[in-house]
C-alpha cells in the first residue's frame, strides 16, 4: 500500500509537470494581455508534432538517438515558438490594433486552436504518429519504488523552467516589464521598452515552453494523436486558474496539485472520471474563488 | 420615525479603511449636502446605502428597517434611488426604454404573462409606458423620449438620469456629484431643477458635490468628510468658514500664512 | 395585406413543406436538411438570448443540448417501446402522437436545469471566465453521460427511430416535420415577445451597464436565472428534436465542436438580432451541406491539375478548418456580423407592417 502511494507520487509529479509547463503559457499571456489564449494546448500539440517530425528526420540521418534529443530540444522550442509567435501576428495583433473587443480575441484564441487540431487531422490522417524512442528507459529500482530516468527528465526540466522564469521576471529588465505591464498598459512603453516586444517576449517563453512540453510528453507516452493537446490543454488551464492565472508560482502549484488531485481519483475512481472530476474543480474554484490561490481579487470601481 | 438612520457605518478595502464611524440622520424633505476631497470617501458612503458594498461595521436604518446587507435592486424598491458620478444609462436604449425599464421591480408580470400576451401584460405594460410618458413630462424630455442618450447632450443626459431615479417613486433621492462635466449654464438649470424637485415631490434629496456654488446654494445643511472621518458638519454659512474645513480642501500651508 | 401576414405565411409555408414531404416531393435528404435548419434555428436564436442580447460568452451550448437529447429519448424509449434496459413499453405506442411534445418539453426543462451549472455562477462571474466555466460545464455533462452504462457510455444510445415509426403507423404524416416546424416557430415567436417586453429588455440593460441595472431596481441574478435557463431549455428541446431526427445520438457528437457550430450562427447573424439569427441558421445550414459535395469537388478538381499530392484526399475533416476561419475572417473584418444588433425590420421599415409586436 505504502509503496504504490510513493509510486503514485511520481506518477503526480510527472503529471503535475505536463501541467505546470503548459499552465505557464496560458499565465504569461494572460499576465501581460488579460487573454485567455486558448489555442495554448493545441500549441502543447503541434511542439509535439514538431518534436516528432525533427526527431524522424534526424535519426534519418543516422544520427544516435542522443544526439538527435540534444538537437530535438532547442529546435522544437524554437519552432514551436514561432508557431505560437505567428498565431499572435496574424490573428491577435490585427485585432489588438484595431482595439477589437476583447470577446473577439477570445473567439479568435478558441478558433485558432480548433483549426490547429483540425488542420492537424486534415493534413496527417487520422492515423497516430509513434514517436521514436530517443531516451532509453533505465530503471532505477529505489527500495520498493522504481522510477525512470525519463519521470525524473521531466520533473527536473519543469523544475529548471520554474527557476529560470523565476530568474527572468524578477532580475530582467524584460521580465520586469511583464510584470508591470499588467497593472499599467500605457505606462511600461514609456519606460523604453516597445509594447509589442514584450508580448512577443511572452509568446516566445510561452510556446517554447508549451513544445518543450510537449517532446517530454512524447518522449514517455510515444503515441501522438490531433487531440491530445485540447484535453491536456484544458488541464493545464485548470491548473493556472487553481493558482491564480497571471502568477507564475501559481502556474507550477496549480500543475502539481491537479497532478496529485488527478493520481488520488485514479486510485478510487474508475480512470473515465478524471475528466469529470478535474472539470468539477474547476467549476468549483470558479465560483467560490475565481481568483485562484496567488490571485488578487479585483474590484469593480462605481 | 426618522426617514434614514446611519450609525457607526464603517468599511475596509483590505487594510485599508475608506469610512469610519459614519453616523447621519435624516428625518424627511431634507436638502443636504456631503462633501469632501477627492477620495475621502464620500461616494463609498453612497455606495453603501445603495447595497453595492455591504458595510464592514454600523447601521443603515431606512423606515424603520435595516437595509444592510440587501441587494442594490432590492434597496431601490424600498424607497432610495440614486444617480452616478459617471453618467450610467443604458445608452443604447431610447430615453422612453430607459425610464420604463427602471419599473422592472414593479413589474407585476411573470415570465408567462410576457409569452401568452395576456390581459395583465397589457394593462402594466401601459400602465408602465402611461407613468414613464408622465415623468418625461415633468421634467420637460417629452422631445427626447426616442433619442438614445449616447447622441445627447451630457447637460440633457443628466436630466435623463435623473429623470430615471425619479421614476421609480423614491422617498430618497441620492445624487453623486450632479453638476460634474456641466457647463455653467447647464449649472444652473440644474440648480433650479434640484430645486424644483425637491418642492414639486414629498422627497428628501442627500446629494455629494464638488462645485461649492451648487451645494451652497441648494443645501440646507452640509457634511464634510476627509479620509473618511467626519470633520465638520453644519449650515452652509458655518460650512464655509469652519477651519477644519478650509484646511482639508486647501492644505496646511493656508493657514499657516 | 394586413398584420396577420407573417404568422399566415409561416402557417403556410410549414403546411407546404409538410405535404411535399407527404407526397414524396422532397426526398428524405431535403427533408432532413429543412429539419436541421429548423434545429439550427432554434439553437442559433437561443444561445442569441445570452451571447447576443446579454453579452456575455457562453460557449458550452452543445452540452444543454445533449440533456435534452438523451433526457427526451430516455423517455421515450421507456414509456413506448420494449427496451432491454429499460423494460417494457408502460404506454401504447399510439399515444406518441401526443405526449411527444411533452417529452420534449421535460427533455427542454432537464436542460433549463441543467443550465443552472451556469447560471449560479454568473452571478459572480462575468467575461473569459464565464466562457471557461460553460465550456467546463460543456465537458461535465458530457463526461457524466460517457460514464453512465445503462444509456450506453461513450457507444451512444439508440432506438429513437421507433418513436417516429410509432407516430407513423399511428397516423401517416411527416411528424417531424411537423414537429420541428411547430417548436421553431414557437421558439422564434417566444423569444420575440420575450425581448420586446419590459421583463426581457432587463436582459439587454444588464449588457449595457449591469451596474445601473441593479440600481434602477432589476434583480440582475434573477434576470441571468431567466436567460440562461430559457436558453439552455431550447437548447434541450433542439436536442431533444435532433436526436429524434437521427435516431441515435453519442456524447461525442455534443461537444465543442458542436457548442462552436452555435457560436458562429450566432456571430455570422449578428449579436442581438433574432432575424439575424434565423437567417445565419439557414445559410450556415445550408453552407454545411454544401461542403459535403464541395470539398470532394475541389479535390477532383485539384487533383486533375496536380495541385494535390496523388496519395492524398481532401476529406470532410476540412469542414472543421473552413468553419472556424469563416469566424476568425468574421471577427477580423466584420465582427458584427450580418445583422448587426438590428433587426430586419430595421432596414426593410416596411416589414413592420406585416406583423406585430403584441
Amino acid at each position: 500500500m505504502f509503496d504504490s502511494f510513493l509510486q503514485n507520487i511520481f506518477n503526480a509529479l510527472q503529471w503535475g509537470s505536463f501541467y505546470s509547463l503548459i499552465a505557464l503559457g496560458y499565465t504569461l499571456v494572460y499576465g501581460v494581455l488579460r487573454l485567455i489564449n486558448f489555442a495554448h494546448g493545441d500549441i502543447f500539440m503541434v511542439g509535439a508534432y514538431i518534436a516528432f517530425f525533427v526527431a524522424t528526420t534526424f535519426l534519418g540521418y543516422a544520427l544516435s538517438p542522443t544526439a538527435a534529443l540534444a538537437l530535438t530540444v532547442p529546435l522544437t522550442m524554437l519552432l514551436t515558438a514561432a508557431v505560437g509567435v505567428t498565431i499572435e501576428r496574424v490573428a491577435y495583433r490585427p485585432l489588438r490594433r484595431k482595439g477589437a473587443n476583447r470577446l473577439y480575441v477570445v473567439i479568435t484564441a478558441l478558433m485558432c486552436g480548433l483549426i490547429l487540431e483540425n488542420g492537424n487531422l486534415a493534413l496527417l490522417g487520422a492515423s497516430r504518429k509513434s514517436f521514436p524512442q530517443l531516451l532509453d528507459k533505465t530503471v532505477y529500482t529505489l527500495g520498493p519504488v522504481s522510477l525512470t530516468n525519463q519521470k525524473l527528465a521531466v520533473i527536473a526540466c519543469t523544475i529548471l523552467v520554474f527557476v529560470f522564469l523565476q530568474f527572468v521576471v524578477t532580475k530582467t529588465k524584460i521580465g520586469m516589464a511583464m510584470r508591470a505591464i499588467s497593472y499599467d498598459k500605457f505606462a511600461v512603453p514609456l519606460m523604453g521598452i516597445p509594447l509589442d516586444t514584450i508580448i512577443l517576449f511572452t509568446f516566445v517563453l510561452g510556446s517554447s515552453f508549451a513544445g518543450l512540453a510537449g517532446l517530454l510528453f512524447a518522449l514517455s507516452y510515444p503515441v501522438l494523436d490531433p487531440y491530445m493537446g485540447a484535453l491536456v490543454g484544458w488541464k493545464a488551464f485548470i491548473s493556472a486558474v487553481v493558482g491564480g492565472i497571471g502568477d507564475i508560482r501559481g502556474a507550477f502549484v496549480g500543475g502539481f496539485l491537479l497532478g496529485f488531485v488527478e493520481i488520488l481519483v485514479v486510485a478510487f475512481f474508475p480512470s473515465t472520471y478524471r475528466e469529470l472530476i478535474a472539470f468539477t474543480i474547476l467549476l468549483l474554484i470558479l465560483y467560490r474563488k475565481p481568483t485562484g490561490i496567488f490571485g488578487i481579487a479585483g474590484t469593480t470601481k462605481i | 420615525m426618522p426617514l434614514l438612520q446611519i450609525s457607526g457605518l464603517t468599511q475596509h478595502f483590505g487594510g485599508l479603511c475608506a469610512l469610519s464611524d459614519f453616523s447621519i440622520t435624516f428625518e424627511g424633505r431634507e436638502l443636504m449636502g456631503l462633501i469632501g476631497p477627492n477620495g475621502a470617501g464620500k461616494t463609498t458612503v453612497f455606495n453603501l446605502v445603495s447595497g453595492f458594498y455591504t458595510p464592514s461595521a454600523g447601521e443603515i436604518i431606512f423606515k424603520g428597517e435595516r437595509i444592510n446587507g440587501l441587494r442594490p435592486h432590492a434597496i431601490t424598491l424600498r424607497g432610495i434611488a440614486r444617480t452616478f458620478q459617471n453618467i450610467r444609462l443604458w445608452h443604447d436604449m431610447t430615453v422612453l426604454e430607459n425610464i420604463q425599464l427602471a419599473q422592472h421591480g414593479t413589474l407585476g408580470y411573470g415570465l408567462w404573462d410576457a409569452f401568452a400576451r395576456t390581459g395583465r401584460y397589457r394593462r402594466r405594460e401601459a400602465a408602465i409606458t402611461a407613468w414613464s410618458w408622465e415623468v418625461l413630462e415633468a421634467l420637460n424630455l417629452r422631445e427626447v423620449a426616442h433619442e438614445r442618450p449616447r447622441n445627447l447632450p451630457y447637460g440633457v443626459q443628466r436630466r435623463v438620469e435623473i429623470a430615471r431615479a425619479l421614476s421609480t417613486r423614491p422617498s430618497l433621492l441620492l445624487l453623486d456629484e450632479p453638476a460634474a462635466g456641466l457647463s455653467s449654464a447647464d449649472v444652473r438649470h440644474l440648480i433650479e431643477l434640484i430645486r424644483w424637485i425637491h418642492t414639486e415631490f414629498p422627497i428628501t434629496i442627500w446629494m455629494i458635490e464638488h462645485q461649492m456654488d451648487v451645494v451652497m446654494n441648494l443645501c440646507s445643511w452640509i457634511k464634510v468628510i476627509d479620509f473618511g472621518v467626519t470633520i465638520a458638519e453644519g449650515t452652509p454659512k458655518q460650512i464655509q468658514s469652519h477651519p477644519d474645513v478650509i484646511k482639508a480642501y486647501l492644505g496646511d500651508e493656508v493657514l499657516a500664512c | 395585406m394586413s398584420r396577420a401576414t407573417a404568422p399566415l405565411l409561416t402557417i403556410l409555408g410549414l403546411t407546404t413543406v409538410i405535404l411535399l414531404a407527404q407526397w414524396e416531393v422532397i426526398d428524405s435528404y431535403v427533408q432532413t436538411v429543412l429539419m436541421f435548419i429548423g434545429v439550427n434555428i432554434i439553437l442559433s436564436t437561443s444561445l442569441n438570448i445570452v451571447n447576443g442580447a446579454m453579452g456575455e460568452f457562453a460557449c458550452g451550448h452543445a452540452g444543454f443540448m445533449a440533456v435534452g437529447a438523451y433526457v427526451s429519448s430516455i423517455l421515450n424509449i421507456m414509456l413506448f417501446t420494449n427496451d432491454k434496459n429499460f423494460g417494457w413499453e408502460l404506454l401504447p405506442p399510439e399515444m406518441t402522437i401526443v405526449l411527444f411534445p411533452i417529452t420534449l418539453l421535460i427533455g427542454g426543462i432537464a436542460a433549463a436545469i441543467a443550465g443552472l451549472l451556469v447560471a449560479i455562477p454568473s452571478f459572480k462571474t462575468r467575461d473569459d471566465y464565464l466562457a471557461i466555466i460553460t465550456i467546463a460545464a460543456n465537458y461535465i455533462i458530457i463526461s457524466t453521460l460517457i460514464n453512465i452504462e445503462s444509456i450506453g457510455g461513450p457507444r451512444g444510445f439508440m432506438g429513437m427511430k421507433k418513436i417516429v415509426f410509432a407516430m407513423q403507423d399511428t397516423l401517416n404524416i411527416p411528424w417531424m416535420i411537423l414537429w420541428v416546424g411547430v417548436f421553431t416557430t414557437l421558439t422564434v415567436a417566444a423569444i420575440r415577445r420575450l425581448m420586446s417586453s419590459t421583463l426581457g429588455k432587463a436582459i439587454i440593460a444588464i449588457k449595457q451597464d449591469e451596474v445601473a441595472a441593479e440600481i434602477m431596481s432589476i434583480n440582475t441574478n434573477r434576470m441571468k436565472l431567466v436567460a440562461f435557463m430559457f436558453s439552455s431549455g431550447l437548447a434541450g428541446i433542439a436536442g431533444g428534436l435532433f436526436a429524434h431526427i437521427l435516431g441515435y445520438i453519442n456524447p461525442n457528437s455534443f461537444g465543442i465542436l458542436k457548442s462552436t457550430e452555435c457560436l458562429v450562427m450566432v456571430y455570422l447573424g449578428g449579436m442581438g438580432s433574432l432575424s439575424g439569427a434565423v437567417l445565419s441558421a439557414f445559410i450556415f445550414t445550408l453552407l454545411l451541406e454544401a461542403l459535403r459535395f464541395l470539398i470532394p469537388a475541389i479535390d477532383t478538381v485539384l487533383h486533375w491539375v496536380h495541385l494535390l499530392p496523388a496519395g492524398y484526399e481532401l476529406s470532410q475533416v476540412w469542414k472543421w478548418v473552413l468553419i472556424p476561419l469563416l469566424l476568425i475572417l468574421l471577427m477580423q473584418f466584420r465582427p458584427e456580423g450580418i445583422m448587426g444588433n438590428r433587426e430586419l425590420s430595421d432596414v426593410f421599415p416596411r416589414l413592420k407592417r406585416y406583423f406585430s409586436f403584441s
